[in-house]
């Protein structure tokens, strides 16, 4: 059996057998307890100061973000923003609870449908699981409630992410889907699938000059939720300007 | 496997050396990948630390590798999946071909993967009536023109802009002749809109593998462009290409790494879209494929464990050593004649190809040392075309004049004052007719070096041991 082949090959590389019992479980252990390794100092701050790092490197890689006291502004900073790029007031939306309970209905104007996105899709609204500071990546983990092809198939992607939900680091995220997922048919806590989501997509394969809008959304917007009364800036230090104008468009710099 | 072009690499490079068109791509390409990698390492201080960490991963999963593999394979059929071993790049032709016609696939879609270039799929699958349709930019625009990959994350290295513009007329015929490309961005949306309509034909999505993690029975790709993904969510089947030393056992060992990825690359933080597949759709998804396949492949890999190449398998394909690299800077990809070109792949080539038709590779190194300061999981890249230099020289590979003059070099080594007479007497010859002109251009009985290069003509004042001994005097 090929399988028994490859092994067998390995095995005689390293000069030993199957492994002993003894070793198994110590290898086995390692698995069960994932031991972090060193983690960047740069996403260890304050909360305010993390979600602020998290804001900033969104804009560095070419997304926008707009910030909102609560969900009730949901609403209007979406129909603002379509409005301001000059897209269509019709989205498709991920059926996530925490999306439905949003009073929509005070922008009627705003027409959305919660399902999977289609080819002729241009905006969607995705559900943010979780966001990482360090490099501002959204963490977009696949369920029923959250389809993949949200993330995909539109030319903007806007994404309503609470800022309870911004980590420092990937491990802390790991932490946190180990603790809250539970996957029907492993039985584990891995989804089919999870997305880090780093700014629009883009390309350099054209002399290596970075271009934006390859084959994934050409536009990404956060729309942050504050609901985590220690992420909330404080009010006497005054925010460094931003390096994309939220609404803006966005501009690749090199 | 595809064709291997190794043996001629002098031909090649001199060939490469001499296309102007060439010259002008890697000209332009030089400089950017180099600058934003020094950028994103210096803003990260923990960047050397990571690297040593990213080694020691490594080399614990090599050490491990028969474990980690069948832990991995127990949770990829625990998530739904099916893995399928091959040892051989036939089995994994056989395997993928199998997959895709029980499918009933007519189009396949696919993401970068340079294995699949190694295994040679898309003409596997040409061959038996399924069209395989390359959705990475780079790749894209190198099937419209039947070439291979230059460069293991920048395929089109090799190309101009104008490049580009002349071959989508040519092939895109159904758009308007006299349309215009003002801008780079316009290329890549005529490419858009045509592979659009590909994600949603294809019967199969094939995709690589940056990483497998025996934890949790994940594949995981690291893209910017989405291509990726669109191929490994739209169609029904999910295939992941991946080799045996891509397992790593835990999403911390990977995260560790990923660090590292991106910025040794192409100097991002972070890449757009870094993505974990585990399994196929779940009951209650609306979207995913039905079936996720891994083709787990040897390929040659296993014969390099306990070797003096094992920490070649330690390798994360982010082309830091090529793009640091002066001789793939001056001849590019093409010359190194098969998959993996650069310093990687001079170590690796021989390795699952066999010596004999690839020695030349090791050779094209000037053992500069940047290679191996930059690689993000610290591979001893000179060392390792250092062995495959001794086994060409012991298997009498070595071409017979190269051989002599080794030996002939080799006699005045051994012999101090000889060899200080000789290199006194050549110096003071080349001092005599090269003074004033700094270097040559070419040489008598050395056009074959100077062919490629200029050398330097020796300054007044003596060779090192004379000016030593003088400065011994003076003390």
């Amino acid at each position: 059996m090929t399988k028994d082949a490859i092994l067998g090959a390995i095995r005689r590389g390293l000069r030993r057998g199957e492994l002993p019992a003894d070793q198994q479980a110590m290898l086995g252990g390692r698995l069960a307890t994932h031991p972090r390794h060193l983690i960047p100092a740069r996403s260890r701050l304050p909360r305010p100061e993390q979600v602020a790092l998290f804001i900033r490197n969104v804009e560095k890689e070419f997304g926008t973000v707009e910030r909102v006291p609560a969900p009730e502004a949901v609403p209007a900073a979406l129909a603002d923003y379509l409005s301001a790029q000059n897209l269509p007031a019709r989205v498709v939306m991920a059926p996530h609870p925490e999306l439905s309970a949003i009073p929509w209905a005070e922008r009627p104007l705003l027409g959305f449908e919660q399902r999977r996105a289609q080819a002729t899709d241009q905006v969607s609204v995705q559900h943010g699981f979780a966001g990482v500071a360090e490099t501002g990546t959204l963490v977009l983990p696949s369920a029923p409630e959250r389809p993949t092809t949200l993330n995909l198939l539109v030319e903007t992607e806007v994404v309503v992410l609470r800022a309870s939900r911004i980590a420092g680091a990937y491990e802390e995220v790991w932490d946190r889907l180990r603790g809250e997922s539970r996957d029907a048919v492993s039985g584990g806590f891995m989804p089919r699938n999870i997305m880090f989501v780093t700014g629009p997509s883009r390309s350099a394969d054209i002399e290596q000059t970075l271009e934006l809008g390859a084959h994934g959304p050409r536009r990404l917007h956060v729309i942050l939720i504050d609901d985590d009364p220690a992420a909330l800036p404080m009010a006497d230090v005054e925010a460094p300007p931003p390096v994309a104008v939220p609404g803006g468009p966005a501009a690749p710099g090199d | 496997m595809v064709a291997i072009t190794s043996p001629a690499f002098k031909e090649n490079a001199a060939r490469a050396l001499a296309d102007p068109g060439l010259q002008k791509a890697l000209g332009t390409a030089k400089g950017a990948f180099l600058q934003r990698r020094a950028q994103a390492v210096a803003n990260l201080p923990e960047f050397e630390r990571l690297r040593e960490i990213g080694r020691d991963i490594k080399n614990h999963t090599l050490a491990h590798l028969d474990f980690y593999l069948e832990a991995y394979e127990a949770k990829v059929k625990a998530a739904g999946g099916q893995v399928h071993w091959c040892s051989s790049a036939d089995d994994a032709r056989a395997a993928v071909l199998e997959i895709c016609r029980k499918a009933g696939a007519r189009t396949v879609t696919k993401g970068k993967s340079m294995i699949s270039e190694e295994l040679g799929i898309n003409a596997h699958l040409e061959a038996h009536g399924i069209r395989p349709v390359e959705t990475d930019l780079g790749e894209y625009i190198l099937q419209l023109r039947q070439e291979h990959p230059s460069h293991i994350i920048a395929p089109a290295f090799h190309l101009n802009r104008e490049d580009w513009e002349a071959d989508f007329r040519r092939l895109h015929t159904d758009l308007p002749a006299d349309r215009v490309f003002a801008e780079r961005r316009d290329i890549l949306a005529e490419a858009r809109t045509k592979l659009r309509e590909k994600f949603l034909q294809a019967d199969v999505g094939i995709t690589g593998a940056n990483f497998l993690i025996a934890e949790t029975g994940s594949s995981v790709i690291v893209t910017n462009e989405g291509n990726g993904d669109l191929t490994q969510t739209l169609p029904r089947v999910h295939i992941a290409l991946a080799s045996i030393e891509k397992v790593v056992p835990t999403l911390e060992d990977c995260t560790s790494l990923l660090r590292l990825l991106a910025r040794s690359a192409t100097g991002q933080d972070f890449s757009v879209y870094t993505t974990f597949s585990t399994g196929a759709r779940r009951p209650a998804d609306l979207d995913g494929p039905e079936e996720y396949h891994v083709v787990l492949i040897d390929n040659g890999r296993s014969n390099m464990i306990g070797t003096e190449f094992q920490e070649m398998l330690r390798c994360i394909r982010c082309a830091a050593c090529m793009n640091h690299c002066p001789v793939y800077g001056a001849v590019g990809g093409h010359a190194y004649g098969w998959v993996y070109p650069g310093p990687m792949g001079s170590v690796l080539t021989p390795s699952l190809v066999g010596i004999e038709k690839t020695g030349l590779l090791p050779n094209a190194s000037t053992f500069c040392g940047r290679c191996e300061s930059v690689c993000p999981v610290k591979i001893p890249l000179p060392k390792m075309m250092r062995h495959w230099r001794e086994r060409e020289f012991e298997r009498h590979l070595t071409p017979a004049a190269q051989r002599t003059n080794l030996g002939l070099w080799a006699w005045f080594a051994r012999r101090p004052s000889a060899y200080r007479l000789a290199t006194r007497a050549a110096m003071a010859a080349l001092g005599l007719i090269g003074r004033g002109k700094g270097a040559f251009r070419s040489l008598p009985l050395a056009e074959g070096w100077t062919r490629g290069r200029d050398l330097p003509a020796p300054e007044p004042g003596g060779t090192f041991m004379a000016r030593y001994a003088r400065g011994q005097r003076g003390r």
